[in-house]
């Protein structure tokens, strides 16, 4: 492979962390495969040497998932990274993993089709991430996440072996693709990945509308909710992160406490007959300031600045940990008031921007790394809401994974026997752990 | 073949436990899935948990539900519409009695499913036995969760053989308060495929979007009075002849007529296929050179369901099938061999399958 085995201290020290940076460690070496052959090669060579690897796409887990393991090997899929094939007729593309998220909708877009999951990270992150992590994003409330749109896997399973999962036309029998999405790097490297693609819609419509509490922006999704709506994204930020976003993106939101962004997407006639129910829904939700737009500019600048939300964070705090907890979503106005209530008690800032359509918190937790103890205290902090998550019976993520960061918060949501259950099936793949050992579940 | 009942989820985990070697277990709830359900084996019994049934919890603002495994369909539907909301997925066989696990272990959806995604795209975690008599529980029952494996979606699909499903936790969505069904008889499969994706290409959404034998097309649009009618309007632009538009009572009639042809049958084998709207026309050929099959596609031709006459090999089927890449699942019919055409899966899915089950007292896939 050459120069695409990297092992020189300063290009491994690039892979050292991934989006947490809490965590870091130096691998052995990194590869960069450019066919699904050489990935097959390098985990049959792993495999013989016993050497532990960890699949990689472009870093930004938010869970330490594709942090490196001691002793272990990067496999780096950022070379496989071609669109093989887009179908318009079946509204289905192939790519490689390496592939970035938005890279499909471009690929796509000139038979008026595009990837819908999208998660706030899409220009850098990669399919195979997402895949791995089955990724959410905005738009995920109607659309769905990765996994309702991954039709087929190619796989190198962790002794080398290819397998094909599902087919572009569906399965009739075990759902083997839905099992390896949101299998975090567990169960080997997916080279070869068959999308779904939807139509882009005729219509957009994108509501802003601002509160003088989260509570109050919170009880608004309910009724959206209640209302029978079913819009494409429901989003709340908190002044914090509008501060945030206004310092950096400038998307000249209200000026309020809470932000709510609703966006309704579809035909022109259902759109506009969804929007009238919005307007007087919004009208009489206690909203200071309502603006309801259809220029597609003025649509992208809202979506920058949400979408910027985590980056923008930084102008706040020299370090924050980005949490991802899920609660009912009708316990959303009580979870975010408790969320306040801890961040007051501790001391500590926190910035929320979250999807609020389906329950999925994200606090942002501000701190500044070099005063003593502020990290041991921003951790406590966050692992005290994803206790509070699951007392509401949610759950300790919705989309960023377990990754390393979450593996000793599993058992608040599933039992010994759930945990061993895992494992089992783990092991059955990979009796050794060699593919992403350590991330979801404790090595053994 | 014989069969047990289990009234409780000990009685099902006890029946599992204590399975004797070179027996195997077969879950059945409704029965509407013979070529799931039953089994011409004597080293086979039946354990019926159909008496594990009921909502556990179902809260409307939530737009999520729990239930039994065992509960009806038509249960939970009648509960969903109370509240106006429905189950996106449209189980199949819901009127003859299918049950939550059984659509789920069937992986079967209806038409309706083309709009927002079949059962796979709805649940969101289970509880069930494993091959050692465990109770386990995977997923989660909030409408996002990441944590572990997704055990959830590996149960639609997985026919009884994966483990002995006893409650799952789903998402509803609000039912959109009007439908309107344009249909048109085209002739044959070519000429609707045509049509069909024709309207796949305008920006209209469809609900639903058949081909029934003989080339009749039906597209459905669900939305609000009013919008609705404009975009069947536009839709009806789009198709090569004038449709006949179908509402209320004489709608609902046409799908259930439409559909109780295709599911109800004494005479021939069932299968469930997968397929593509550019193979359609091409599948019933083939079809009709080697029997006097017939095919009805939903879901835009993505889901073949195919009628084959019980005296024909299914093995033909099974070859067709395999040679086209697509893979069939037989729900009524002969109940030895129920996965047949090209399925995926190889050794991930063998080494799935013994960790979940290492002594073989499921069925083997
Ligand atoms: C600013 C920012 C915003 C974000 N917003 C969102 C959001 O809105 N929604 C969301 O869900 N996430 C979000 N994330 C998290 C992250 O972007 C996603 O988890 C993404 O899917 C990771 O993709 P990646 O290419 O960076 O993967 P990596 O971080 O490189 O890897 C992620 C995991 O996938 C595994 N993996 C990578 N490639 C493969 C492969 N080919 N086969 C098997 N396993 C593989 C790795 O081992 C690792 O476990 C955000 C992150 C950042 C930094």
């Amino acid at each position: 492979m050459g120069e695409r085995l990297l092992t020189g201290p300063a290009q491994l020290a690039v892979f050292a962390s991934d989006g947490l940076t809490a965590f870091s460690e130096r691998p052995l070496a990194v590869a960069l495969p450019e066919s699904t052959e050489e990935v097959a090669a390098i985990v049959r060579a792993c495999h013989r040497a016993g050497v532990p690897f960890v699949p990689r796409g472009s870093g930004t887990s938010l869970s330490g998932g594709s942090v490196p393991v001691p002793g272990g090997v990067v496999i780096a899929c950022n070379r496989l990274n071609r669109v093989l094939r887009v179908d318009p007729l079946t509204r289905t593309a192939v790519v490689q993993p390496g592939v970035i998220n938005l890279a499909v909708s471009a690929a796509a877009a000139a038979h008026g089709l595009q990837y819908a999951p999208d998660p706030s990270s899409q220009s850098v992150c990669t399919i195979g991430g997402n895949v791995a992590f089955n990724s959410g994003g905005a738009h995920c409330l109607k659309h769905g996440m990765t996994s309702n749109h991954v039709l087929a896997i190619r796989a190198i399973l962790p002794d080398g072996e290819l397998v094909e999962l599902g087919s572009a036309q569906g399965s009739a029998g075990p759902d083997w693709v839905g099992m390896f999405c949101g299998s975090e790097g567990l169960f080997g490297i997916a080279v070869e990945i068959t999308l779904r693609l939807v139509p882009v819609p005729e219509a957009v419509c994108t509501a802003l509308a601002g509160y003088d509490s989260l509570q109050a922006a919170g009880e608004a999704v309910a009724r959206i909710l209640r209302e029978g709506l079913l819009p494409v994204a429901v989003e709340i930020m908190d002044a914090v992160a509008i501060e945030a976003a206004e310092a950096s993106v400038k998307p000249g939101y209200p000026e309020c406490a809470a932000l709510l962004i609703v966006e309704l997407e579809g035909e022109r006639e259902a759109v506009q007959a969804d929007r009238l129910v919005l307007e007087s829904l919004l009208a009489r939700s206690g909203a200071s300031d309502v603006r309801i737009t259809e220029d597609p500019a003025e649509r992208a600048l809202i979506w920058k600045g949400r979408k910027g939300a985590f980056s923008s964070v930084g102008w706040l705090a020299p370090d924050y940990i980005v949490q991802d907890g899920v609660v009912p979503r009708t316990k959303l106005g009580y979870a975010l008031a408790e969320i306040d209530r801890m961040s007051a008690q501790a001391g500590i800032r926190i910035a929320n921007v979250f999807h609020a359509g389906d329950g999925n918190l994200h606090p942002l937790i501000l701190y500044d790394g070099a005063q003593a103890g502020a990290t041991d205290r921003a951790h406590q902090l966050a692992g005290e809401i994803l206790r509070l998550c699951i007392a509401l019976g949610g759950s300790i993520t919705g989309e960023h994974g377990v990754g390393l960061e979450k593996r000793d918060f599993l058992p608040l949501m599933f039992s010994e026997d759930d945990i061993a259950f895992m494992r089992r099936i783990r092991h059955a793949v990979d009796p050794d752990e060699l593919s992403n050992r350590g991330k979801m579940l404790a090595m053994s | 073949m014989s069969t047990v009942a289990a009234l409780t989820q000990a009685d099902v985990q006890a029946v599992v436990a204590t399975c004797a070697p070179g027996q195997h277990l077969l879950p059945v709830a409704g029965g509407t899935k013979p070529g799931l359900s039953s089994s011409s084996r004597d080293d086979v019994t039946r354990v019926d948990v159909s008496a594990l049934r009921g909502i556990l919890a179902y809260d409307p603002a939530e737009l999520t539900l729990t239930a039994r495994a065992g509960t009806p369909i038509a249960e939970l539907q009648a509960a969903l519409s109370e509240h106006g909301q429905y189950l996106p997925f449209d189980p199949p066989f819901a009127a003859a009695g299918a049950t939550l696990g059984g659509v789920t272990a069937a992986g079967a959806s209806g038409p309706g499913a083309w709009r927002y995604g079949g059962v796979r795209d709805f649940v969101l975690g289970v509880r069930l036995v494993d091959g050692a008599g465990r109770l386990i529980y995977a997923g989660g029952k909030v409408v996002k969760n990441a944590a572990g494996f997704d055990v959830p979606k590996l149960m639609v699909g997985s026919i009884g053989r994966l483990g002995i499903m006893l409650e799952l936790s789903l998402k509803v969505f609000p039912r959109a308060p009007e439908t309107v069904t344009l249909t048109c008889e085209l002739g044959d499969t070519e000429a609707a495929a045509e049509a069909a994706l024709a309207l796949m290409r305008s920006p209209i959404h469809l609900d639903a979007l058949d081909i029934a034998a003989g080339g009749r097309l039906l597209a459905r649009v669900a939305g609000r009075s009013g919008e609705v009618e404009a975009r069947a309007e536009r839709l009806a632009g789009v198709l090569p002849g004038p449709p006949v538009r179908l509402r209320g009572d004489d709608e609902r009639e046409l799908w259930r007529q439409v559909w109780s042809s295709v599911t109800e049958t004494d005479a021939d084998t069932l299968v469930r296929a997968t397929s593509s709207l550019p193979g359609a026309a091409g599948l019933v050929a083939a079809l009709a050179a080697t029997a006097e099959a017939s095919v009805h596609y939903t879901l835009g031709a993505t889901a073949a369901w195919i009628r084959w006459p019980r005296a024909a090999p299914i093995d033909r089927l099974d070859a067709l099938l395999a040679q086209r890449g697509l893979a069939g699942m037989v729900l009524i019919g002969s109940p030895e061999r129920p996965l047949i055409g090209h399925q995926g899966g190889g050794v991930f899915a063998e080494r799935i399958a013994r960790a979940i089950d290492p002594d073989s007292r499921f069925l083997e896939l």
